[in-house]
């Protein structure tokens, strides 16, 4: 049976891990690789690598930090951050990036997801969405890092987006990222159960019961998460050795 | 040992490259017949849609190339794929090593659970044709394609050497290789599938060695020293 994914996320900047880790056995605790790599070896299913540098010098960083992802990494990774165009995706996709996902981008031209999945299929085009959910109980779609609100609704977005090419949503909510108190269930279980595309559940995962409930309660794909891995606070083994006695389908 | 890769327009070609280096072979990416004629075992990889890559071979006369192989041949996903004798992603004639033919996943129709459960009222949501997921545990269905990993189990030939049954393997497809007299192993989503073939030099295997951690390696390693 297809087993629910664990995804751990590395935020990248000028080809360093962000945000801190406390993993002191590793050697270079901010080398992505050398991180991304442990997590491999841990038992992660894939690996995110979100690039937040803003320089003009970005192209080039992260065209290498991918080349050097893909020579030492044998589980597939998605790369994401500020991706805009065709050029961009086949450079990223030639270093040997298994996926690219994109988000602004794409929201504000969402011809590209068509372009991409003409040149390189849907399977690498990962629609990331940032949703909040306001006072009137609606989800709606926000940009630039969840600074731009759009008032487009969420679900009415990732149905477009992956009619448009996406192979795969990204779900962050804001409401619940860095909380540690759970995943956002009730809009990830409507995008899980209305689109025919894997969904990948973000924000709030604290222990193992959060990431049980997104399975099961809400039908997440696959889950993703980045300080609580960073800092130990769950580490992956356990994480899967938790859902596996849940009766939850997981790779060990 | 020479090991060449057979280039063409599908993708992830450089990850199977890489995953070669990782385990200490080196490889040449290439589309000169002479090269791939000559090599000891071939690798023909990709990630793709079927027509275009079909179309791509045959005006560079790679179809003819690949049938004529007689050194060890291992097709990765769309490269197996290609390997059976049809598909229907764009009704495409294939290179016919194995008489299998390529079908796209059809799920069932969905079977909206009854529970009381709030998020219940979520499931009565409408489903097209197009997605008709099936319901395995409340709240799931099964995607096309099938994006994760998977186990492969009913494993034959030395290329599973050392390869424990009903190990993980990660699939990133949405059409697959029906069952059949080459079949050496199987995979079960929507329906059990042949997830490797094989027919005297020529191997095949749906899932990514490439990105299958330890297992995939192994694979890799059995095709290239044992096979």
């Amino acid at each position: 049976m297809l087993t629910k994914r664990i995804i751990p996320c590395l935020d990248i900047k000028d080809g360093r891990t962000v945000k801190g880790t406390n993993f002191v056995d590793l050697r270079d605790a901010g080398d992505p690789v050398e991180l991304g790599r442990l997590y491999a070896e841990q038992g992660a299913d894939e690996l995110v690598f979100l690039d937040i540098t803003a320089t003009v010098e970005k192209r080039r960083t992260l065209r290498e930090l991918v080349n050097r992802i893909s020579h030492q990494i044998n589980i597939p990774f998605t790369v994401g951050g500020g991706i805009s165009s065709v050029d961009d995706v086949s450079l990223l996709l030639q270093n040997g990036a298994d996926k690219i996902s994109v988000n602004t981008a794409a929201f504000k031209r969402p011809e590209l997801l068509v372009e991409l999945e003409k040149n390189f299929g849907s399977q690498c085009v990962v629609l990331a969405i940032d949703t909040r959910c306001e006072d009137d109980g609606e989800w709606y779609v926000y940009l630039n890092g969840g600074r731009t609100p759009t008032g487009k609704k969420c679900l009415e977005w990732a149905l477009e987006g992956v009619d448009r090419g996406a192979g795969e949503i990204l779900l962050t909510s804001m409401n619940h990222d860095g909380t540690k108190n759970g995943f956002a269930l009730d809009i990830t279980a409507q995008l899980a159960l209305q689109l025919p595309v894997p969904v990948i559940a973000s924000g709030g995962g604290g222990n193992a019961s959060h990431f049980a409930a997104v399975f099961q309660q809400a039908g997440a794909d696959a889950a993703l998460a980045a300080s609580i891995f960073h800092f130990k606070e769950l580490t992956i083994p356990a994480l899967k050795q938790e859902l596996n006695a849940q009766g939850i389908h997981v790779r060990i | 040992m020479k090991l060449a890769i057979v280039k063409y327009n599908a993708g992830n070609i450089q990850s199977v490259l890489y995953a070669l280096e990782r385990i200490g072979y080196e490889a040449v990416v290439t589309d000169d017949s002479a090269v791939l004629q000559s090599a000891d075992k071939v690798i023909f990889p990709g990630v793709g849609e079927a027509r275009s890559a079909m179309d791509y071979l045959c005006a560079r006369g790679l179809d003819a190339v690949i049938q004529s192989l007689t050194q060890p041949v291992l097709g990765i996903c769309l490269g197996m794929q290609l390997m059976c004798s049809w598909s229907e992603e764009n009704d495409t004639e294939c290179l016919g090593i194995f008489g299998e033919k390529v079908k796209r996943f059809r799920p069932e129709k969905p079977v909206l659970p009854v529970s009381t459960d709030p998020l219940a009222v979520l499931t009565s949501g409408p489903f097209t044709d197009s997605l008709a997921p099936v319901a395995e545990i409340p709240g799931t269905a099964l995607k096309v394609p099938q994006i994760g990993w998977n186990t492969i189990h009913s494993l034959k030939t030395s290329l599973f050497d050392g390869v424990t049954n009903n190990s993980y393997c990660y699939f990133v497809h949405g059409y697959y290789a029906a069952q059949g007299q080459h079949t050496i192993a199987v995979t079960d989503y929507v329906l059990p599938y042949s997830s490797a073939l094989h027919k005297g030099n020529f191997y095949g295997v749906q899932f990514h060695p490439e990105k299958s951690a330890g297992v995939g390696e192994q694979i890799l390693r059995n095709f290239i020293e044992k096979i």
